[in-house]
């Protein structure tokens, strides 16, 4: 018994050697997902990330350079350690091409890394931290819907200029929400506005209850809350609980549409947010989203709009290459023009940053709206470099100034 | 960010915290007191007791339904969990009894979030106790008013069944002893399963009071186990008052240390174990009875 034991271990070993050296050898596309599959992103991401994925390989006709296009999916569980460990597996035994990296900044921050050493395309979706395509810059490194940079110059100054001087911070407690509370308080303290305080909190905290308290007590005009994902719907429930709105105004710096459908429009009502995406837009988002919904029975979020684009894109890229060298895919990235469902004059800077414009939304009174999913009135419309500020302001050292 | 009103405020806080503390811990307790299975699948119970009063709620819109509704369906699943896994790991080593409970809250979790989704679900407070209310030194949520009000019943109704009737009668004799219960003719495993299926209920009636003072997801267990455990630590294994008084400690603890740096709130909460731990290794109020 032992001995078939030990065999069928050595065969299933020399088959997936066998696998891996087939891989290698083939001009092949291996698309690798690392995302929050189970966490408290997974609800702005994670499954409806891969579905989207799935359908832009599917709509590119499921093929490139000739070969079947392979997709892989894990669940980094927002812990950096995991994604970086998948991601450098994926490179040494699957021959993976490019990664999407869904969610967490300090997981894709662990993980930009790893395409550094690897020199592998990292399409990183869903982290916010601006230091990604800042200090943190690789040559292979994308940084596609959003970043912190561009959700403060949106929320926080429509806040300041509608009168919300001074500034609560709830923080998430790593780089995401550091980073996000920073260039918040910039854009603030820019526009006249002040910082009376801020706390950090544990990710994915439950109870908000004592943080709320201590917002209760700072006597300021605005809780700008530098959160995501379910932290983000718990403290905008815990803010209603506790009536916070009768002093202060929530200002939500990273919301998602999954989050207002989970609170409800009468709890959300009224709040500003900067999205860079949204299903109602034009033509275009209404007919994916309209595909997107048959197969999820949700509208996408900007994140899974994202992963759809981005995929696409890289494809694209791919296929204009004729090869899937990283070096090659690269540059053809950066030459590109965007113009899909999700933007129609994206362009991928030289730092790895997508520009695209950025949308200022206030989420519509129940009496508003129409339809179901029907959420969001378009305050303003920002410029890419309005929200991402200029190429030649990047702190990225890739980027010869 | 430290100034009396909010000090006071945060033991308040402290409070709410540890009413529910308290409850969700005794059911884990006196499960492991009687029938010396230290259940890890207890925080999976405090979450199915959310979700099954969310659907409750979504088909009748009723709390007061929704909360019999939980409470009554975890106390079943306890009940079955007892009859069809747990019986069989008895006289089995503690390490097989906690995979075994251990691997069930995984297989709860993920069935969930097969069913729901991780999508976060909300289930608003009842009519009677929305909007908030006016304590002179602070503004607090009328229902988390109600929760430390609600809670209190819960542990009093325990309370009378442990210590006024012949089952609880029998409950702490087997925590003292059960080989002695057990060898006066008394029917101990289905003592047990009783004793499972309240413990459970405990936990699911938690569950649902809590829902809508935070959103659901699948997860929600998960950082409440590693609470309750600590509570039942520092209180006393096994003992009932113990399992009230570690609550009321765990919540202080957590909401003061929020106030100073909410990174170190699990921190404290350990040390403070730790400490009770070497002082006192049965705990406060637990005394040196089973092994």
């Amino acid at each position: 018994m032992k001995y078939i034991a030990v065999r069928t271990v050595q065969l299933l070993l020399a088959a997936s050697m066998a696998v891996t050296t087939a891989h290698a050898a083939e001009n092949k596309v291996v698309i690798g997902d690392i995302d929050d599959m189970s966490g408290l992103y997974a609800d702005v991401i994670g499954p409806g990330g891969v579905e989207a994925a799935k359908m832009a390989i599917e709509d590119f006709g499921g093929s490139a350079l000739g070969n079947k296009i392979e997709f892989m999916v894990s669940d980094h569980q927002n812990k950096p350690d995991v994604g970086a460990q998948k991601f450098r597996e994926w490179a040494d035994r699957d021959g993976v091409t490019m990664i999407l990296g869904g969610s967490n900044t300090g997981v894709s921050l662990a993980m930009n890394n790893v395409a550094k050493e690897k020199k592998i395309p990292f399409i990183a979706i869903g982290a916010a931290g601006a230091s990604l395509t800042g200090k943190d810059c690789t040559p292979y490194t994308v940084h596609y819907v959003y970043d912190t940079t561009a959700l403060g110059n949106g929320t926080a100054k429509t806040m300041v200029k509608q009168g919300g001087k001074t500034w609560f911070f709830l923080t998430a407690d790593y780089a995401f929400g550091t980073q996000l509370q920073e260039s918040a308080s910039k854009v603030v303290e820019a526009n006249g506005g002040k910082v009376v305080g801020a706390v950090r909190v544990p990710l994915s905290t439950s109870d908000f209850s004592s943080y709320l308290l201590q917002a209760q007590n700072a006597g300021a005009h605005v809780l700008g809350l530098a959160n995501a994902g379910n932290d983000f719907t718990n403290s905008i429930k815990a803010a209603d609980e506790f009536g916070i709105a009768r002093t202060m105004k929530p200002a939500a710096l990273l919301a998602f549409i999954s989050d207002i459908h989970s609170l409800g429009l009468k709890t959300a009502q009224g709040l500003y947010l900067t999205t860079g995406w949204y299903w109602d837009l034009n033509d275009k988002t209404r007919a994916f989203a309209k595909r997107y919904y048959e197969k999820t029975k949700r509208e996408p979020t900007m994140n899974q709009a994202g992963y759809y684009s981005a995929t696409m894109t890289y494809l694209n890229a791919v296929k204009a290459a004729g090869s899937t060298n990283s070096e090659k895919v690269m540059a053809e990235l950066k030459k590109m023009k965007i113009d899909d469902m999700f933007t129609s004059n994206g362009k991928i800077r030289a730092d790895g940053l997508m520009e695209h414009e950025m949308y200022i939304m206030q989420v519509k009174k129940p009496e508003e709206s129409k339809q179901p999913w029907d959420y969001y009135k378009l305050v303003q419309t920002m410029s890419g470099e309005e929200a991402f500020g200029k190429l030649s302001d990047s702190a990225c050292p890739v980027v010869a100034h | 960010m430290i100034s009396w009103p909010n000090l006071v405020s945060q033991l308040f806080n402290g409070l709410a915290l540890g009413a529910l503390l308290a409850l969700i811990s005794s059911g884990l307790t006196i499960i492991y007191g009687t029938l010396g299975v230290l259940n890890l699948a207890h925080g999976a119970m405090f979450m199915i007791g959310g979700y099954a009063g969310f659907v409750a709620y979504q088909y009748t819109e009723s709390f007061i339904l929704a909360v019999i509704a939980g409470s009554l369906f975890v106390m079943l699943l306890g009940v079955l969990m007892e009859r069809v896994i747990i019986r069989h790991f008895y006289h089995r080593p503690h390490e097989d009894q906690l995979l075994v409970t251990f691997g069930l809250g995984i297989c709860f979790v993920e069935l969930v979030r097969l069913i729901f989704s991780s999508q976060s679900q909300l289930v608003p407070p009842p009519a009677l106790f929305q909007g908030i209310t006016n304590l002179g030194f602070m503004f607090y949520p009328t229902y988390r008013l109600a929760v430390v009000g609600i809670v209190a019943v819960a542990l009093g109704a325990l309370f009378i069944v442990l210590y006024r009737t012949r089952l609880g009668m029998i409950v702490r004799a087997g925590i003292e002893d059960s080989v002695m219960v057990d060898s006066l003719g008394i029917n101990v495993y289905r003592v047990f399963m009783v004793v499972f299926g309240i413990g459970a209920m405990a936990a699911g009636f938690a569950g649902i009071v809590n829902a809508p003072v935070v959103s659901l997801t699948p997860g929600i267990g998960d950082d409440i186990l590693v609470q309750t455990f600590v509570v039942v630590v520092i209180g006393g294994v096994g003992s009932f008052p113990g399992a009230i008084l570690g609550g009321l400690i765990a919540g202080e603890i957590i909401s003061v240390t929020s106030m100073f740096n909410p990174g170190y709130a699990y921190v404290m909460l350990f040390a403070a174990m730790t400490l009770v731990l070497v002082v006192r290794p049965h705990g406060l109020l637990g005394v040196q009875g089973r092994e």
